[in-house]
């Protein structure tokens, strides 16, 4: 262990540890957590030379104003993120995110806010020291649990890292195209036979707006109401990432990372797995639409999703 | 047993055991999650990642990368279950304070049911209930069958936060707020006992689905001496 460390001078709106979730607890109500954007999350970490599934800092929006102390580090910022490295000598150097970047003691990250998306990933060089809870560093700060007593980020905290040694010196900086529609591709939920022939027809047919109320745990949406002709509630059962419940104002919740296990409401539809990163990425105002895949197709949607993370991370090397 | 297997999105299997809501479906629930679990910690089975138990319904969650939903449902389907199993149910009593700082809706409750609060304690009291999940929030118990005169619906506008330790109830169930949460139960009391503690990495809840719950009264006093 060395003893550099950020010193956290501005926390941001969401910051906290991530890495890729935490496994086998969904029995006891413990949701998965991990990175909301896992290809961007495991890009950051090939970046400056990392195993993927090492944990790193997500922020969303306004990032945090970071210090390194007592260390000289290797560090990637990965997503569509405004940021800003001042040196010790007060120079100000504009970031650009998808490169590795050599920071030096008392050098800082400021990490001004995300573009078009909600979320935004900090890796360095070796990882950052921390306790592991259940297979997985992810805060949780719903049940406290993981890294930083589960809690996100305050004034004045420390990250600790692993590794205060420089230890890769060659550039690497990857050209990463995220050409997204807004076009959001669902399987049928088990209660899609609850809606109404309309409301079927509105929920692949018509857009629907981002509201406010999104976080880790879920985006609510607006634009329809979806008619429920059978049962607004149905016995609680578990969820899993990317359900699309409906209660009974008729307006869609999709799931994310942070979502409760179990939910009593009819289930519409579950976004596929590809488009799980680009959904948790959408901010308040955004427009999409949902399109139906059939399970195959998701699977091959899938296969190319990964050969396509594949091509970025191969071009780290 | 098993009634139905369907796909939940492309990396989980939604397993149907029926659409009633009783103790002997979900200890077919119940006895297929042990199963899966043990194949899964005995690294039997690859790709799994979560196997939600809830009253009636199973969803065995994977990742996609390593298996999908033709093996997982084939697992399933040439699993070994023994129909005639036992379940060793844990009996757990924990200690309730009624007063009216913790009993939000005894109001509610009596104008509903039209009984007064004593005779809803007692009806309450006086049962032994049965766990049916753990889920929502980490470790909150859902347990049941509350008796049939103190049944009420949720609060029309649920709360924005429920206390931690608060005993709610609801249609046929009772469960115990583990966190503070959002939640539109109605609240009859408060457990100075700790239902899940995320500091204890081996047993973090007290109650898991399958046991026995009962409560008992104690004195706003107990309360809040109370110690572990």
């Amino acid at each position: 262990m060395s003893n550099a460390y950020f010193e956290i001078l501005r926390p941001g709106i969401n910051t906290t540890i991530q890495d890729n979730g935490r496994n086998h607890m969904y029995h006891l109500g413990i949701t998965v957590s991990g990175a909301i954007d896992q290809r961007n999350y495991k890009l950051s970490n090939k970046l400056v030379n990392n195993d993927l599934n090492k944990a790193v800092v997500e922020f969303a929006y306004q990032g945090p104003l970071l210090k390194l102390k007592n260390g000289k580090i290797n560090f990637s910022i990965t997503g569509d993120v405004l940021f800003k490295i001042i040196k010790k000598n007060s120079k100000i150097e504009d970031g650009v995110c998808y490169k590795n970047y050599i920071l030096e003691d008392e050098d800082q990250i400021d990490i001004i806010s995300t573009k078009n998306t909600a979320y935004g990933y900090l890796s360095v060089n070796g990882g950052f020291e921390l306790e592991k809870v259940w297979n997985s560093y992810s805060t949780n700060t719903k049940a406290n649990v993981g890294s930083n007593n589960g809690k996100k980020y305050s004034i004045e905290d420390k990250i600790f890292i692993k590794n205060s040694n420089l230890q890769i010196s060659k550039e690497i900086k990857i050209n990463y195209n995220d050409l997204s529609d807004n076009i959001i591709r669902v399987i049928k939920g088990t209660n899609f036979d609850y809606f109404s022939n309309e409301a079927q027809n509105i929920f692949f047919n018509k857009e629907f707006s981002v509201t406010k109320l999104a976080d880790r745990m879920g985006i609510r949406l607006s634009g329809h109401n979806l008619e429920n002709i059978i049962n607004t509630n149905i016995k609680s059962e578990g969820l899993v990432r990317g359900t699309i419940q409906v209660p009974a104002d008729g307006n869609p919740i999709i799931m994310l990372s942070d979502h409760g296990t179990i939910g009593g409401y009819p289930k519409i539809g579950v976004v596929i797995s590809a488009d799980l990163d680009r959904v948790g990425q959408l901010t308040p105002g955004s427009t999409i639409n949902f399109k139906e895949v059939s399970l195959e197709e998701a699977q091959n949607i899938f296969k190319a999703y990964t050969d396509d993370t594949n091509k970025y991370l191969n071009e780290c090397n | 047993m098993i009634k139905n297997i369907s796909n939940l999105g492309d990396a989980a299997a939604y397993c149907d055991f029926g659409s009633e809501v009783s103790e002997k479906i979900n200890l077919n629930v119940i006895n297929y999650f042990n199963i899966l679990s043990k194949l899964v910690e005995e690294h039997k089975v690859k790709g799994i990642n979560n196997i939600t138990p809830s009253y009636n319904k199973l969803i065995i969650s994977f990742d996609l990368s390593v298996t999908n939903y033709n093996k997982i449902k084939k697992i399933l389907l040439n699993l070994n279950v023994n129909k005639n199993f036992t379940y060793n149910h844990k009996r757990i009593e924990i200690p309730i304070c009624c007063d009216d700082e913790f009993g939000l809706d005894f109001d509610r409750l009596s104008n509903k049911t039209k009984l007064s609060k004593e005779e809803i304690l007692e009806l309450y009291l006086n049962k032994e209930y049965f766990c049916y999940m753990t889920g929502f929030i980490a470790g909150m118990p859902f347990l049941g069958d509350i008796n049939k005169d103190v049944r009420c619906d949720r609060l029309e506008t649920p709360r924005v936060k429920v206390p931690k330790g608060s005993v709610g109830i609801t249609e046929q169930f009772t469960n115990i707020y583990t966190f503070e949460s959002p939640g539109g139960w109605n609240i009859i009391g408060n457990t100075p006992v700790k239902v899940f503690d995320q500091l204890n990495f081996l047993e973090p809840a007290l109650i898991k689905p399958g046991d026995n719950v009962s409560f008992y009264q104690i004195s706003k006093e107990e309360y809040l001496n109370w110690n572990e």
